[in-house]
């Protein structure tokens, strides 16, 4: 059965990649900045790059704040991608301090690295170690890299809703995490080649259950 | 941790990929839609597409071109050469491409980077420079000259400043290619590599002179490098990624290992 994808559209960076790789894998999708849309979807995928503070406007201004809300809690697949991880949580220290969609505990902050070595934004390939057995990341190995590029990192309140780590600059942070119908990556699958590609093929085949 | 990223350029003209040295004597080397697959395939960790006619003839890019690529490769890429506008920038980044590389038109124009930076994100912005060595220490304290246009124009402008001021001005990464290194071989140009790496706070991708794997394992520990660009090394077929990597391992260099 061909999966029906609908990604949400709330001006935060270009889309392009998240559906061609949803195509190459065989799926349909559709891009929507309508909260009838984003009730009506089987799979919700929230992407995005940019900044906190004009995404959570961007969100309030197309009035699908509540929609995503209560696509979340009816139990649809719900992938949050890159800064759509990160307003997925309470609260970002970004743009002098951000609330955020508060779906997952906790706040994300900026990295801080000691050694100027370490470059900001992290941008480039990194491992994910899994901290649990997630069907987001069926058939693939522990340590995969996948492909980052962000300034903050997700900082979960509760250990129980972290799926995998990744360390950077001094820090080991949720790289991955969710709870229920929600998982939501730092990385961008999209990006990553062929692992990344098969997390989405198995967001694609995910029933919403852990 | 962070890996450090291999990068194979693909310099493309009307849609054949070449190859020459310091700009001159291209040869055709293949398709370049089925060469990033085999790249991507291959183990690289990002691509870059550089259209040098498009620079040299004032051609529009390709963004057929690039589309086509999007729809195969999944890895990140960037696109430089042509690009003359913030609407370039769009169509290209819209078309598919992960980034987008400026090199003579933000030396014409510098507010272009913050343009770029304040409309797609610093990530998208890339800064291509080609510096060449120059005696006149007075005139240029890093001892490096940007030059532009196929290294064909001289600009006045230190390497390093203009590399610390692109960074100021939002670029998200700076592609330094050495016009002396560039096609010879003979390994990268470590002491411009590590003096802009150690000066900046964004990632530097070295280019230029990459000819065998010890020369990545040199300009990732004495160039400081978060990336490098290779071509004729693996164009010719001489060496696979997957070579280079396990060089890169041997020698204690965090390399993405499984793809």
């Amino acid at each position: 059965m061909t999966a029906m994808i609908t990604v949400v559209d709330y001006r935060a960076g270009n889309l392009t990649s998240v559906q061609l790789a949803f195509e190459h894998i065989g799926a349909k999708v559709k891009i929507t900045d309508k909260a009838s849309d984003i009730l009506a979807a089987e799979r919700v995928v929230f992407p995005g790059v940019g900044a906190a503070e004009s995404a959570m406007g961007n969100l309030r201004q197309l009035g699908i704040l509540e929609a995503l809300k209560e696509s979340v809690s009816r139990g649809v697949p719900f992938l949050g991608i890159c800064i759509g991880m990160q307003l997925l949580f309470d609260f970002s220290e970004e743009d002098g301090g951000t609330p955020c969609i508060g779906l997952l505990p906790g706040t994300v902050k900026r990295f801080r690295p000691s050694d100027p070595a370490d470059k900001i934004p992290q941008m480039g390939w990194n491992a994910v170690t899994k901290a649990v057995q997630h069907p987001l990341f069926e058939g693939i190995e522990d340590q995969s890299e996948f492909y980052f590029v962000h300034s903050y990192y997700p900082a979960p309140a509760e250990r129980s809703v972290i799926i995998g780590q990744t360390d950077y600059a001094d820090v080991t942070f949720a790289s991955a995490a969710g709870r229920a119908n929600l998982a939501a990556v730092q990385f961008h699958p999209e990006r990553s080649g062929r692992i990344g590609l098969r997390l989405l093929e198995n967001f694609c085949r995910w029933d919403g259950k852990c | 941790m962070l890996t450090r990223r291999i990068i194979p350029c693909l310099d493309v003209r009307n849609r054949k990929v070449t190859k020459g040295v310091k700009f001159q004597n291209n040869v055709e080397l293949g398709d370049p839609i089925e060469m990033a697959v085999a790249y991507s395939d291959g183990g690289c960790d990002e691509l870059v597409f550089y259209d040098i006619t498009a620079s040299a003839e004032r051609r529009p890019i390709d963004i057929g071109m690039v589309h086509e690529v999007a729809k195969v490769v999944h890895i990140p890429f960037a696109v430089g050469g042509g690009i003359e506008t913030l609407e370039d920038m769009r169509r290209v980044l819209l078309a598919g491409a992960e980034k987008v590389s400026v090199n003579s038109l933000a030396v014409r124009n510098p507010d272009i980077i913050a343009q770029g930076a304040r409309e797609f994100g610093s990530q998208c912005i890339v800064l291509g420079m080609d510096p060449v060595k120059v005696a006149d220490k007075g005139r240029f304290p890093s001892g490096y000259e940007v030059t532009t246009r196929g290294f064909r124009e001289r600009t006045g402008l230190d390497s390093l400043e203009w590399a610390r001021r692109a960074e100021a001005l939002g670029a998200g990464e700076i592609v330094v290619n050495s016009v002396d290194a560039d096609g010879t071989r003979d390994g990268f140009e470590l002491n411009l590599t590590s003096m802009i790496a150690m000066n900046v706070r964004i990632p530097v991708v070295a280019s230029g002179g990459a000819g065998t794997c010890r020369h990545l394992v040199d300009v990732f520990t004495e160039g400081k490098a978060d990336a490098a660009i290779v071509a004729s090394m693996v164009h010719t077929g001489e060496f696979t990624i997957r070579q280079i990597k396990d060089e890169l391992i041997a020698a204690g260099i965090p390399v993405r290992k499984k793809w």
